[in-house]
């Protein structure tokens, strides 16, 4: 069965232990990461989007509780159970940045002020190759290249506090890249970022899927970006998957009351909106407790086109 | 970079130029001048003075002269390296200065080195296993340190000492060392001597630089850098002292520019205490004596330590951290 998954995630639950008791951050989370492909997965702010990405990096603090397993199925070596890999398993280090590796939210500050450009691109390489540090350098200077960055050799030995936020975010793809992952998290890759550059990193980040043949887990939450990266999309509210499914089917005919919801939350949208549609709007507006603002009105030109 | 230090060297000419001016006139507050206290303690002693003498002596140290000519004569000759003479030591102040400043130098780097050594490493400890058992005991221990006056953790030690092994400590060498030319058996006596007043003075600083590191790093490793190298597969030990200690520690780098001004007036009492042929000591005879040359010197030595130690401070604070470096060229 997990021919054609690279993860699975079977019955992931994660609670947070806080001074003001515990908080169950991921009730029952199961879903798979297909190869070959861009998963979304979209749902409001504390839906536990980032808690998901984190389990499967184990990068969640020593607060989290968690049961349920993630387990990753590389191509070419046994299936890994990450969840139950001790902290001091070799298999976590060769995992994080070299099987599964990461884009944050915010190229401002995921970058170290005080290292060159170049040293933390080819430290990428030196944590998982035996290589010389000239090789590295020469691997990043290409995969920097591969990413859109011109004059490279120059960009290496700056600074990021040289570099605008989405070249920044190049360099972090660059780096998340370099070692050839299986899986790419895209942790709201585009968010801190300005509409244009938003666009271009978006197109980056799926041509390379398409050239790397790889999978891209995409976290968002913004439908129109859905839209326009994802294949496959998984919808999270508080904690839990509501659906789970082709991207066209999804945003055409959304099973899930929570979906309509968000679909129909995008500014625009109540001009296509159907009867049907609107009653199961309505419908999710009382089961998730009255109509509250449940998703951010982001732009949603591109899935109304996209619909059509 | 080079532009910037020659502007900053040129602009301490006339911060300093001012400093003189006012040490100059502060030495000439108090009544009298250093030829009536000579007089007046000759006297004291039967010697009777002529007035021919007392009015040679005088122009000896151009006391018969107007003040802004006075002042010149001083800065001048402290300029070209004449600092003077100590009525007070019956030596020039060249003599008294140099020798006392390189013993106050080392004993504050090493104290400065001890600190680093235990409080940097703790520092970094409490804060990766914060409100850990041992974080906690380090906290109280040092808020104990912090608390407590050097003095007095010199008095404790040196009673200690003379209890339980009767060693006498105080001063830097031995008696029988403290006029001998340099020598072997002089130079282990004085390391001997050293480790005291290096850990007296040493745990002063010990508690709060420990502090200060435990904060610096915990506020370091909730940075998304140091989750971006996790990501990246970086191996622990190489990832804390590469990213966040590196940047943590780069504050305390800075104040070893600050240290040089310590070195004229820092830890006095300790020093008196101590029996330490250190400045701090000097310092205070001068003023108590009125001993105006030394005074004015040791206070102009200060403030000259002062600005270059602020200068050296800015520079190693630009060599560690290139987003400063980049901001001053
Ligand atoms: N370290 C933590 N301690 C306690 N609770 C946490 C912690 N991290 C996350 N949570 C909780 O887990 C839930 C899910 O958070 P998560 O960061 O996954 O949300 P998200 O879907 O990524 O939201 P966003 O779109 O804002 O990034 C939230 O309710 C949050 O309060
Ligand atoms: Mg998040």
């Amino acid at each position: 069965m997990s021919a054609n998954n690279l993860v699975s995630i079977n019955n992931l639950t994660v609670e947070f232990k806080t001074e003001l008791g515990s908080v169950t951050a991921l009730k029952d989370v199961s879903f798979d990461l297909p190869r070959n492909c861009i998963t979304a997965v979209v749902g409001e702010s504390g839906s536990g989007k980032s808690v998901t990405s984190n389990s499967i990096m184990r990068l969640l603090p020593d607060s989290a509780q968690t049961s349920g397993e993630i387990i990753l199925y590389p191509q070419k070596s046994e299936p890994i159970s990450i969840t139950s890999l001790a902290e001091k398993d070799p298999r976590l280090r060769s995992l994080r940045g070299g099987l599964v590796s990461m884009v944050f939210q915010e190229p401002m500050t995921a970058l170290s002020p005080v290292h060159r450009i170049g040293d933390q691109v080819a430290e990428a390489v030196l944590c998982h190759r035996e290589v010389s540090k000239e090789a590295a350098w020469s691997e990043a200077a290409s995969m920097l290249e591969q990413v859109g960055l011109t004059d490279v050799q120059q960009k290496m030995r700056m600074y990021p506090f040289e570099f605008s936020g989405g070249m920044r975010q190049r360099v972090i793809i660059a780096m998340a890249l370099i070692c050839h992952p299986q899986l790419l998290i895209c942790d709201e890759p585009t968010t801190a970022l300005d509409v244009t550059i938003q666009a271009e990193i978006l197109v980056l980040i799926k041509s390379l899927q398409q050239k790397l043949q790889n999978s891209v887990l995409f976290i968002t939450h913004d439908l129109g970006v859905v839209a326009q990266v994802a294949d496959r999309v998984v919808v999270m509210y508080d904690g839990q998957v509501l659906e789970v499914g082709d991207v066209k089917q999804i945003l055409k005919n959304p099973q899930h009351p929570y979906t309509c919801h968000l679909l129909a939350s995008m500014p625009g949208a109540e001009r296509r909106t159907t009867k049907e549609s609107k009653q199961k709007n309505w419908a999710a507006g009382a089961a998730l407790g009255g109509g509250t603002a449940l998703a951010t009105a982001e732009d949603g030109r591109q899935v109304r086109e996209f619909v059509r | 970079m080079k532009k910037y230090i020659l502007r900053r060297v040129l602009g301490m000419v006339p911060t300093l130029a001012v400093i003189s001016v006012l040490v100059f006139i502060v030495i000439q507050l108090p009544e009298g001048d250093i030829v009536t206290s000579t007089v007046g303690q000759l006297e004291a002693t039967g010697v009777d003075m002529s007035d021919d003498r007392i009015e040679s002596l005088r122009a000896q140290y151009y006391l018969d002269q107007p003040l802004p000519i006075q002042y010149l004569y001083w800065i001048g000759n402290f300029i070209t390296g004449d600092m003077g003479f100590s009525y007070l030591y019956a030596q020039p102040v060249n003599e008294l200065v140099w020798e006392r400043l390189g013993y106050t130098l080392l004993i504050s780097i090493g104290a400065l080195l001890f600190t680093w050594l235990l409080a940097l490493p703790i520092g970094i400890y409490s804060a990766v296993r914060q409100y850990s058992t041992a974080d906690y005991a380090f906290t109280t221990v040092g808020l104990i340190g912090l608390a407590t006056p050097n003095f007095l953790i010199a008095l404790i030690l040196m009673y200690l000492g003379y209890n339980w092994f009767g060693l006498s400590f105080g001063g830097l060498f031995s008696p029988e060392y403290i006029n001998a030319p340099w020598s072997w058996a002089r130079f282990t006596d004085l390391l001997a001597h050293l480790w005291i007043p290096v850990i007296v003075i040493g745990t002063s600083g010990m508690a709060i630089t420990m502090r200060l590191m435990r904060a610096n790093l915990l506020d370091e490793l909730e940075k998304p850098y140091v989750t971006t190298a996790r990501a990246k597969g970086v191996p622990p030990l190489k990832l804390l002292l590469k990213y966040p200690v590196r940047i943590a520690i780069n504050p305390f780098i800075s104040t070893i520019g600050l240290l040089l001004p310590t070195l004229i007036s820092g830890e006095a009492i300790v020093a008196v205490v101590l029996n330490l042929p250190t400045t701090g000591p000097l310092l205070i005879q001068s003023l108590i004596t009125q001993d105006m040359y030394l005074a004015g010197s040791l206070i102009m030595l200060l403030s000259v330590l002062t600005v270059i130690g602020m200068l050296l401070s800015d520079l190693l604070l630009a060599w560690v951290d290139p987003r400063i470096r980049y901001e001053r060229t």
